[in-house]
Parts: C-alpha cells; sequence; structure tokens
C-alpha cells in the first residue's frame, strides 16, 4: 500500500478523533461496494479506507503506527468479505425484488456492458468485435489433509469434460484457483475464459490448524505421561514415534518439527503440536489404594489458579 | 443453513431483538424451516448491509426501507440485464455490442 492511512482518509497527520470518524463515514459511504455494483474498483478502495480507519480509528494503534511501531499494512485486518453485490444478481436475489422502475445517475451498469465488450485485453474499437470466452465458476471440497500436503483432484464438469486441478500445498480456506483458459472457449480465435475453482477445506476430527502449524491433542495413558513412554503419533504425513518425558502431564505441549502444513517456494513446513491430556481409565482397588497414599503424602490444589483476585 | 443465534454471533452489533424486528419489516426474508428462520450467505451479506447503513452510516430505521427499496430495484435491474446479455448467442452478442459500441462507452479492462 503506497498511500498513507492519512492521505487514504485525505486527512492531515493531526486530525482529531472526530475528522478521522467524519472523513472516514463520508469516504465509506460513497464507495461502498453494495452501493456501487457497477464500479469494480469501489471494493478495493472501500477496503483501504476501512483499513486505514481501523488503524486511525483506534488510538492505541495510531500511537503505534505514528511511533513507527507499525505500518500501515501491518494491521490489515485478513478475513475476506463477501459483499452482499456479490448474491443480489444471482438469481437467489430475487427474494428481495422490489417493483417499480430503477434508476441512478452513476453508472450502474457499467461492467455488465464491459462484459458485453470485453475484447480479451485489446483497446476498444469499431467494427469486428472479437471476444475472450467467459470465465466460468466451480466449488469443490477437499479435505484437511489434501490442503496440507497438496494434492491432484479431477473434477468431471456438466457437461462431461474433466479438469484436473493441483490443490497447493497450504491452500486456505475459500481459496480461488484460475485455470488458464480452462473456461469458456472464445469467439473468433480469441483465447478461452478461465476457471475459477473455490476450494472450501473440510474441518478434520482432529487436527486443527493454525497459520501453518496444525495442532493435535493426544490422549495418552497416566503411566504414558508418569513415567515416559515412546509413542506413535499420527501426523498429516504419515505416523511418527514421539518421545514423551518422563513426568508429562496434561497441557504439556510437544513440537514435532516440519510435520505441520507443507513447504512450498521457500516457505518452510509448519509444525505440528502435540497438546497431551492424561486419561485415567478405571481403577481397581490397587490403583486406587496407591492414588489415595499418594496424594496424602504429596497433597495439591490443582484448582488454586481458579480463585479470582479482586 | 445458519440460525438466528450464529447470525447474530456472525455480525457484530446486531443484536436478537434488531434482526426479529428487521424480518417483521419485511427487511430479510429468510427461508422457514418448522417454523424456525433458517438464514442463507445472501441473508447474512444482507444483514452486514443494513448493519452498516444503519450503524455506521446513520441511516435510521424509518429511512431504511427506502434506501432498501432502491436498492433492491437497482439489483433487479441488474440482474434482468445481465440475464438477457447472458441469453443472446455469442453471434448475437457481437451484434448487440457493435450496435451499442458508438452509444455505451466502457473503460478497456
Amino acid at each position: 500500500m503506497a498511500a498513507t492511512p492519512y492521505e487514504t482518509l485525505g486527512i492531515k497527520s493531526d486530525a482529531t478523533a472526530a475528522q478521522i470518524k467524519a472523513a472516514y463515514l463520508k469516504l465509506a459511504k460513497k464507495h461502498h461496494p453494495d452501493l456501487n455494483p457497477g464500479d469494480k474498483r469501489a471494493e478495493d478502495r472501500f477496503k483501504a479506507i476501512s483499513a486505514a480507519h481501523d488503524l486511525l480509528g483506534d488510538p492505541e494503534k495510531r500511537a503505534r503506527f505514528d511511533r513507527g511501531e507499525i505500518d500501515a499494512s501491518g494491521q490489515e485486518r485478513a478475513p475476506e468479505r463477501k459483499f452482499y453485490k456479490g448474491y443480489a444478481e444471482g438469481a437467489q436475489g430475487g427474494r428481495y425484488r422490489g417493483a417499480g422502475p430503477g434508476g441512478s445517475d452513476g453508472e450502474p451498469f457499467h461492467d455488465i456492458f464491459a462484459d458485453l465488450f470485453r475484447t480479451g485485453g485489446g483497446p476498444f474499437g469499431g467494427g469486428q468485435q472479437r471476444m475472450r470466452g467467459a470465465d466460468q465458476r466451480y466449488q469443490l471440497s477437499v479435505t484437511f489433509i489434501e490442503a496440507a500436503l497438496g494434492a491432484n483432484r479431477r473434477l468431471t464438469m456438466p457437461d462431461g469434460h474433466t479438469l484436473d486441478v493441483a490443490i497447493p500445498a497450504g491452500l486456505e480456506d475459500g481459496q480461488v484457483l484460475r485455470l488458464r483458459g480452462k473456461g469458456e472457449a472464445g469467439v473468433n480465435g480469441q483465447p478461452a475464459g478461465d476457471a475459477l475453482i473455490q476450494v472450501d477445506i473440510l474441518p478434520h476430527p482432529f487436527y486443527r490448524r493454525e497459520g501453518d502449524d496444525i495442532h493435535l491433542e493426544l490422549p495418552v495413558t497416566a503411566a504414558e505421561a508418569a513415567l515416559g513412554a515412546k509413542i506413535a503419533v499420527p501426523t498429516p504425513s504419515g505416523t511418527v514415534n514421539m518421545s514423551i518425558p518422563r513426568h508429562s502431564d496434561t497441557g504439556k505441549q510437544l513440537r514435532l518439527r516440519g510435520r505441520g502444513i507443507q513447504g512450498r517456494g521457500g516457505r518452510p513446513a509448519g509444525d505440528l503440536y502435540v497438546t497431551l491430556k492424561v486419561v485415567l481409565g478405571t481403577p481397581d482397588t490397587a490403583l486406587e489404594d496407591a492414588l489415595k497414599s499418594f496424594y496424602e503424602r504429596h497433597p495439591i490444589d490443582p484448582r488454586k489458579h481458579l480463585v479470582e483476585t479482586s | 443453513m445458519i440460525s438466528l443465534r450464529s447470525v447474530c454471533e456472525e455480525v457484530p452489533g446486531v443484536s436478537e431483538a434488531d434482526l426479529l424486528r428487521w424480518l417483521e419489516q419485511d427487511w430479510v426474508r429468510p427461508e422457514r424451516r418448522e417454523g424456525e428462520p433458517a438464514f442463507r450467505e445472501i441473508d447474512v451479506a444482507r444483514i452486514r448491509l443494513i448493519q452498516e447503513l444503519h450503524i455506521a452510516f446513520e441511516v435510521d430505521e424509518p429511512t431504511l426501507p427506502l434506501v432498501l427499496s432502491l436498492l433492491d430495484q437497482l439489483y433487479a435491474t441488474r440482474r434482468q440485464l445481465r440475464l438477457v446479455l447472458e441469453t443472446l448467442d455469442a453471434p448475437v452478442r457481437q451484434s448487440v455490442a457493435e450496435t451499442l459500441a458508438p452509444v455505451i462507452v466502457v473503460e478497456a479492462g
């Protein structure tokens, strides 16, 4: 991002909180993507305005930014927002059909005509029109493991064609893959459109992902935790033997380096964090007696940190 | 399908009371499952938009139906226009594009 958040909002660096809010509201109302469906750049502008306001609207973040501790993009929020306009033009948008003639003094159909006139990147002129094929959208669900390690999937299109899709390792949930030239065929020798495949990741029964790392809760017996053990641990890329140190307890975290999301393009692989969970099983009288005498000799209060100190 | 409660969790600043009122006003029209509202993504996106218009942009509730009605008409028109253009066969599309070229100016790209 080249512009500073102050430039993005069009204010001076000594603007008051009220001035920041007023500038943000004015620009946000003007550029809200749902209020400007015909303008494809409105969404980018709105995101930049929102990011600038997130930073400057929070006195603490603003002070840190002013001191140079964080940069303008460092605080940008990642979650992709799905705007209403993305749905409103589909068939389901009919649910919110209004009555009577519409109208706007902007150019609400600009993008639709741009699609009609699309000439495959060349300058627009009169005469013979040549059109690049339309992009086609698909949706694909992959397993947690496929997303972690990468995979090849074959999609069968409604028309019977198949499409091979390489799922890159480390794919994020909802990521869209673009397959060049795999969309609709072009007209008059123009290139075909692209296939846009939105990939959703199915949740895993025991792995949980955080960035490039994976977390796993590993049940161990009381004996394995107390005495130490070598245990076979499942990882996305296969089972690994891990040593549990003596005197471990529930909550102890062990790291298997490089066993998280697979590395790619110079980015190192993530780690697998294993958190132990001690499982007692059903004690017999011998264990009951042993436990009783043990805790009599070594009394502990495992709940002492739960007392509020107010 | 998304429940009323998860919508409120997903869209900060919208309470169940707000949502029930908006349903009653017919601003949001989820499907019904066994009498309970069942929301889809489009409904959640619309709720987010209403929330933003109302809270951030300070459009008050008596004025909101006016804004929503204009937006709904705009989107209905856009849907229809898109549908019309998509229905045309490639040669017809091309001839429409040629006919409209002098009338409608669009930016390249």
